[in-house]
C-alpha cells in the first residue's frame, strides 16, 4: 500500500529520541488506556494506487453516465451543460485546488483576485451590488437569504412560493426547527405564484424561472413586497441572465441561486455552488466571506477578505452566519467558465437552452395524452402530465438510453414530469427521445 | 548537513514574481470570444420569439470579451500568485493542511462518478449509492459510531445538523432545553452554530493544563443543558484526558456530547469518539481525509451518531436490501434534508479513495506521524518561543510571542509575515483566543523531517531577528502587507464599484 507519510524508520527513531520517547505508542500516553483501540481500526488494510482505482472504477461502472449512455433531459437544479476544457485545465490547477482560505493575503492573491472577479461577474448577472465568495449550494443560499431578511426586518414569517425547488424548501424547513422561522407556502396558479396575504411577512421568496420552468411575475412580487414592507428574495438561474432581465432590475433585495451550470458537471449533486448576492445596504448582514480591493504597503492594487467582523471566527455566537469553509474552488471554476463564455457566449448559451426547450416541448406535446402541466411561458425547463406514471416512464425509457426527467410530487398535480433541455441536446437526440417516449407510454 | 533543497519551501517558485495581474475586465477587447457550442440542428428561433418582452433583457449581461488564450493566461498567472500545499509546507493549525494524494483527484474525476444526475433513479446509480453506503460504514468504524449522514457540505453545516439532532432528541425525551456548553478554546463556528440551533452558548473555561475545567463544567451542568460541543484533542492540541468523566457528567443531566471532528487526524486508529462517550460526531473530510481545501472549499462534513440518534438523521440515506440492491430511504424520524442533493458527492468519493488506499494500517500511521511531527517541532522551538502548554501534545501545539513582544515588540502577526518570506505558509495566529499572541502550529504527517528542520530554523531566525525587519515583512511575496482597514473603510467589493 502507498504511504503518504515520508518518514523513514531511521528518521522516526531519531525524532522519537529528540522528544525523549522510545516508541510511537508513547506519543499517545495522554489517551486513557481504557479508551485506546486495542486491535486497531476494523477496516480493511490499505490498497495500492492501482488497486484503489480499480475499486473506484468498479463503483463508477455501476452508474449509468449522462451522455451517450443516458441522454439527459433532467434538470431541477442540476443541469447537463458543457464544461469546456479550459475550465478543467485551468480552474483545477493545483495552486487553486490545494490552497486554504486566503488568511494570508500576501500569498493568496491568486484566489482572492479570482474571487473578486467572480463577485463582479455574479453581480453583473443578478443586477446586485454585493456578492459573497460562495455558499454551499442553492438550498443553503436560500436559507441565508431568509436569515438576512428576518434579521433585518425583525419579522419571522416568510411567504414561500411553491415554485421554489422542493429540495430547497425541505432544507429551509429543516433549518427552521432551529431558527423558528415560519413559512407560509403560496400556491401556483397556471404556473405562477399567488401571494397570500399575511399580516407581516419578513420576505417573499420566489424562484425565477421557477421549479416548473415558468417565468414568474417579479414586478408583481416586488409590488406585493412593498405593500407588506417585506424583502424580495429571488432564487435565480444564472444561465437565464443570458436572455432574461436580472432580478435586480425588478428591485430584488437579495438574489441567490445554484451556480452549478457554470463549470461544474452533474457530479451526483455536489460540490455545487451557492450564489449569494444582495444590495449594498445589506452588506453588514452578508453571510460568509467577501473579498475587497485595497492596496499593499507599496500602494499596489491588492485584494483581501473584508468586513470580517460579521464572521464566526470574530463575532462567534453573534455572527451573521456560521459558514466557514465554502465552495471557493467551484466559484473559481464558475469565473473561468464565464470568462470563456464571454458576453456573447453567455447570451448564446441561454438562447440555445431556450430553443432546445421550445423544440422539445412542442414535440412532446404533439404526443397524444401528453399535456402541458401549466401554460405560463418557460425558459429552459417545462412540466407535462403523462398518460402513465412518470416513474414508470422514466424506468422504461432509461432502457432506451434516456433520462426522461424528474417526477413531480403530488403538490404539483397528478402524473407530472419535469424536463430540462440544455445547449448540449441535438435535434436528433430530441427527436429520438420523443419517439421513444411515445413508444414507452403505449 | 542540510540537504541542498531543504524541503517544503516555496522560495524557488515563480509565485514570488511580483508583477500584478490585470483584472479580467481590463483584458477585454470588443469582439473577442472563446466560446463555441455543439452543432445541434435545433431551429434557430430568435430571442424575441422565445422570451416575452416583459422578461427580455435589453442589453446582454456584460462579462468580458476574451480569447481562450487570454483566459488561460490570466488564471495561470493568478495561480502563480497563490501559495498551496503542493508548493510547500502549510502549518496552519486546526486546518490539517496535509498533502492530498493525486490518486484521489483521479478517482473523483472518473466520468462514471462526475456525469451522473443526482435525481436519476437509484436503479441507474447503484455505484454511487454503494460508494456512499460504504463510506458511511467506514466513517462509523473510524469514529466508533452507529450510523451517519453524508449530506452536510462542511464542518459548520455538520455542527448545525448535530444541534438540530439534539433538538429532535430532546423534543421527544423530556422536552426542549436552552443551553449548549462549549469551551473557551472552541472554534468560532461552534458558538455561531449554537445560535442557529436556537440555543444559548454557555462557555466553560479551560484550566491551567489547557483542558476543560471539570469542576467549572459541573457547575454549569443542569437540566437546561442540551449538550456540550468538544473537540478532542482540543484546539491547543491537547487530549482531553478527563473525557470519560466529562461524558458521564453530561449524560447524568440528560445532555448529549457533540464531537467537533476538526482534529480527528490525531487519533485515527488510536481511539474513537464513540468509545469516549460522544453521541454525535462531525468529520471534516477536507482536513482528515485529504479532500483538498480549494482555496476555501468545498469540503464535506458528514455527521455520525450513536444508535439512539440514528432515527433522526437527515435523509434520504442509501440502504441496501436483501437482494443486494441499494435504495434511498428516509430515517423514520428524520430532521429532514440539509443539502440540495446528497452532499458534496465528489468530495465524498475522494475521501473514500483516501481511506481505501491508507486502510487501517495507513490511517494509524497518519496519526502517529502527525503527532510525532508536532511534538518534534514543539521540542525544537523550546526556548525560542513561549510554550504556554509545554507538555506532550497531539497533532498541533500553540506557541506564543508574549515574551518576544515584551522584549522587542515582536507579535504573532510579524512572525506569520516573516515566515511567508522564508517560503513557508504561516501558522494560524490569534487562535485559540485564550492564548496571547498565539501561533497555532500543525505540521501534519506529510511533512518530512527535513522540512520540519527548515521550518524550525526559519522560526528561530525570525525570533532572533531584528524587529524592524519583521515589521516590514513580507517583501518577497506577490504583494506586501495589505491595508485591511482601508478595504473595510472604502469598500470595493466588485470591479464596478471602483471610482
Ligand atoms: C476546530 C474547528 N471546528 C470547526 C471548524 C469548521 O469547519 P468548516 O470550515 O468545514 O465549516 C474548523 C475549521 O475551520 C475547525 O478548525
Amino acid at each position: 500500500m502507498p504511504s503518504y507519510v515520508p518518514h523513514t524508520d531511521a528518521e522516526i527513531a531519531e525524532m522519537l529520541a529528540f522528544v525523549g520517547l522510545s516508541s510511537l505508542d508513547e506519543l499517545f500516553e495522554a489517551v486513557p488506556p481504557a479508551l485506546r483501540l486495542a486491535r486497531g481500526l476494523d477496516i480493511a488494510p490499505g490498497l495500492s494506487e492501482p488497486d484503489t482505482l480499480a475499486v473506484m472504477e468498479g463503483l463508477a461502472d455501476r452508474n449509468r453516465r449522462a451522455g451517450r449512455e443516458l441522454v439527459c433531459f433532467a434538470g431541477g437544479g442540476a443541469y447537463d451543460h458543457e464544461v469546456p476544457a479550459t475550465v478543467r485545465r485551468v480552474a483545477f490547477r493545483s495552486e487553486f485546488v490545494t490552497a486554504y482560505t486566503p488568511y494570508q493575503p500576501e500569498v493568496a492573491q491568486g484566489v482572492l483576485q479570482a474571487l473578486f472577479e467572480y463577485q463582479t461577474l455574479l453581480c453583473r448577472l443578478t443586477g446586485m451590488e454585493i456578492a459573497n465568495a460562495s455558499l454551499y449550494d442553492g438550498a443553503s443560499a436560500c436559507v441565508e437569504a431568509v436569515n438576512l431578511a428576518v434579521a433585518a426586518t425583525g419579522r419571522h414569517t416568510v411567504l414561500l412560493s411553491r415554485g421554489v425547488n422542493p429540495n430547497w424548501r425541505q432544507v429551509l424547513g429543516t433549518y427552521a426547527a432551529g431558527t423558528g422561522h415560519e413559512y407560509v407556502t403560496c400556491d401556483l396558479s397556471g404556473g405562477l405564484t399567488e401571494w397570500r396575504d399575511d399580516a407581516e411577512p419578513a420576505a417573499l421568496l420566489v424562484q425565477y424561472p421557477n421549479y416548473l420552468g415558468c417565468l414568474e411575475d417579479l414586478a408583481a412580487a416586488r409590488a406585493f413586497a412593498d405593500r407588506a414592507g417585506a424583502y424580495l428574495l429571488v432564487a435565480f438561474d444564472p444561465v437565464a441572465a443570458g436572455v432574461l432581465r436580472s432580478p435586480g432590475e425588478f428591485g430584488a433585495d437579495v438574489v441567490v441561486g445554484e451556480g452549478q451550470p457554470f463549470g461544474t458537471p452533474l457530479s451526483f449533486g455536489g460540490p455545487y455552488l451557492g450564489v449569494f448576492t444582495c444590495k449594498r445596504d445589506h452588506v453588514r448582514r452578508l453571510p460568509g466571506r467577501l473579498v475587497g480591493e485595497t492596496v499593499d504597503a507599496d500602494g499596489r492594487r491588492s485584494y483581501v477578505t473584508t468586513l470580517r467582523t460579521r464572521e464566526q471566527d470574530i463575532r462567534r455566537e453573534k455572527a451573521s452566519s456560521n459558514v466557514c469553509t465554502n465552495q471557493t474552488l467551484i466559484a473559481v471554476a464558475c469565473a473561468v467558465q464565464l470568462a470563456w463564455l464571454g458576453t456573447s457566449g453567455l447570451h448564446e448559451l441561454a438562447l440555445r437552452c431556450a430553443r432546445g426547450t421550445r423544440y422539445a416541448r412542442d414535440a412532446l406535446l404533439s404526443i397524444d395524452g401528453v399535456e402541458p402541466l401549466v401554460d405560463a411561458p418557460v425558459f429552459r425547463e417545462f412540466a407535462v402530465t403523462t398518460p402513465a406514471a412518470p416513474e414508470v416512464i422514466i424506468e422504461r425509457i432509461a432502457e432506451e438510453g434516456y433520462l426522461a426527467g424528474i417526477p413531480l410530487s403530488a403538490e404539483y398535480g397528478e402524473r407530472g414530469l419535469l424536463l430540462s433541455v440544455t445547449e448540449r441536446r441535438t435535434r436528433d437526440e430530441i427527436d429520438a427521445f420523443v419517439a421513444a417516449f411515445e413508444k414507452v407510454i403505449r | 548537513m542540510m540537504p541542498a533543497a531543504a524541503g517544503g519551501k516555496a522560495t524557488s517558485a515563480p509565485i514570488m514574481g511580483r508583477d500584478a495581474e490585470p483584472a479580467l475586465f481590463e483584458l477585454s477587447s470588443p469582439g473577442r470570444r472563446a466560446a463555441s457550442f455543439r452543432t445541434t440542428g435545433v431551429p434557430e428561433w430568435s430571442v424575441d420569439e422565445l422570451v416575452p418582452v416583459d422578461h427580455r433583457r435589453s442589453q446582454p449581461a456584460p462579462i468580458a470579451e476574451l480569447s481562450e488564450r487570454d483566459v488561460v493566461g490570466h488564471f495561470t498567472r493568478l495561480s502563480h500568485r497563490q501559495y498551496s500545499v503542493d508548493l510547500g509546507a502549510y502549518p496552519l493549525g486546526s486546518c490539517t493542511m496535509k498533502y492530498n494524494p493525486k490518486l484521489c483527484d483521479d478517482a473523483a474525476a472518473l466520468p462514471g462518478l462526475t456525469d451522473v444526475h443526482p435525481a436519476a433513479p437509484a436503479a441507474l446509480t447503484q455505484g454511487w449509492l454503494e460508494l456512499l453506503a460504504r463510506l458511511e460504514q467506514v466513517l462509523c468504524r473510524i469514529t466508533g459510531m452507529h450510523a451517519a449522514t453524508l449530506q452536510p457540505p462542511a464542518g459548520a453545516a455538520g455542527e448545525l445538523t448535530g444541534l438540530l439532532l439534539m433538538r429532535a432528541w430532546h423534543g421527544e425525551h423530556g422536552g426542549q432545553r436552552r443551553k449548549v456548553v462549549i469551551p473557551d478554546s472552541a472554534h468560532g463556528t461552534n458558538p455561531a452554530s449554537v445560535t442557529l440551533g436556537a440555543y444559548e452558548t454557555v462557555t466553560v473555561p479551560s484550566d491551567e493544563r489547557g483542558l476543560v475545567d471539570v469542576a467549572a463544567l459541573r457547575e454549569r451542568l443542569d437540566e437546561e443543558v442540551a449538550g456540550i460541543m468538544l473537540t478532542n484533542p482540543n484546539t491547543l492540541g491537547l487530549f482531553e484526558e478527563d473525557i470519560a468523566e466529562i461524558a458521564a457528567a453530561v449524560h447524568e443531566v440528560g445532555g448529549l456530547l457533540y464531537y467537533d471532528g476538526a482534529n480527528l487526524n490525531a487519533i485515527l486508529g488510536v481511539t474513537r469518539p464513540g468509545d469516549m462517550g460522544f453521541d454525535i460526531v462531525h468529520m471534516n473530510l477536507h482536513k482528515t481525509f485529504a479532500v483538498p481545501h480549494g482555496g476555501g472549499g468545498p469540503g464535506a462534513g458528514p455527521v455520525a451518531v450513536s444508535q439512539r440518534l440514528a432515527p433522526y438523521l437527515p435523509g434520504p440515506r442509501p440502504v441496501v436490501g436483501d437482494d443486494g440492491n441499494y435504495r434511498w430511504e428516509d430515517p423514520p424520524k428524520s430532521i429532514g434534508r440539509v443539502h440540495s442533493w446528497h452532499g458534496n458527492a465528489l468530495a465524498l468519493a475522494r475521501a473514500y479513495a483516501y481511506i481505501l488506499a491508507n486502510g487501517s494500517d495507513g490511517l494509524r500511521r497518519v496519526a502517529e506521524a502527525a503527532v510525532l511531527n508536532a511534538n518534534w517541532l514543539r521540542a525544537r522551538l523550546r526556548g525560542v518561543y513561549d510554550l504556554p502548554y509545554d507538555r506532550p501534545n497531539m497533532h498541533e501545539f500553540v506557541a506564543s510571542t508574549t515574551s518576544l513582544k515584551k522584549e522587542k515588540g515582536l507579535r504573532a502577526l510579524d512572525v506569520a509575515k516573516r515566515l511567508l518570506e522564508e517560503g513557508f505558509h504561516a501558522p494560524t495566529v490569534y487562535f485559540p483566543l485564550i492564548v496571547d499572541e498565539a501561533l497555532m502550529i500543525e505540521p501534519t504527517e506529510t511533512e518530512s523531517l527535513q522540512t520540519l528542520e527548515a521550518l524550525g530554523d526559519a522560526l528561530e531566525r525570525i525570533a532572533g531577528g531584528d524587529i524592524d525587519d519583521a515589521r516590514h515583512a513580507p517583501r518577497t511575496t506577490p504583494v506586501r502587507r495589505v491595508d485591511e482597514a482601508r478595504a473595510a473603510r472604502q469598500l470595493i467589493p466588485t470591479w464596478d464599484a471602483r471610482e
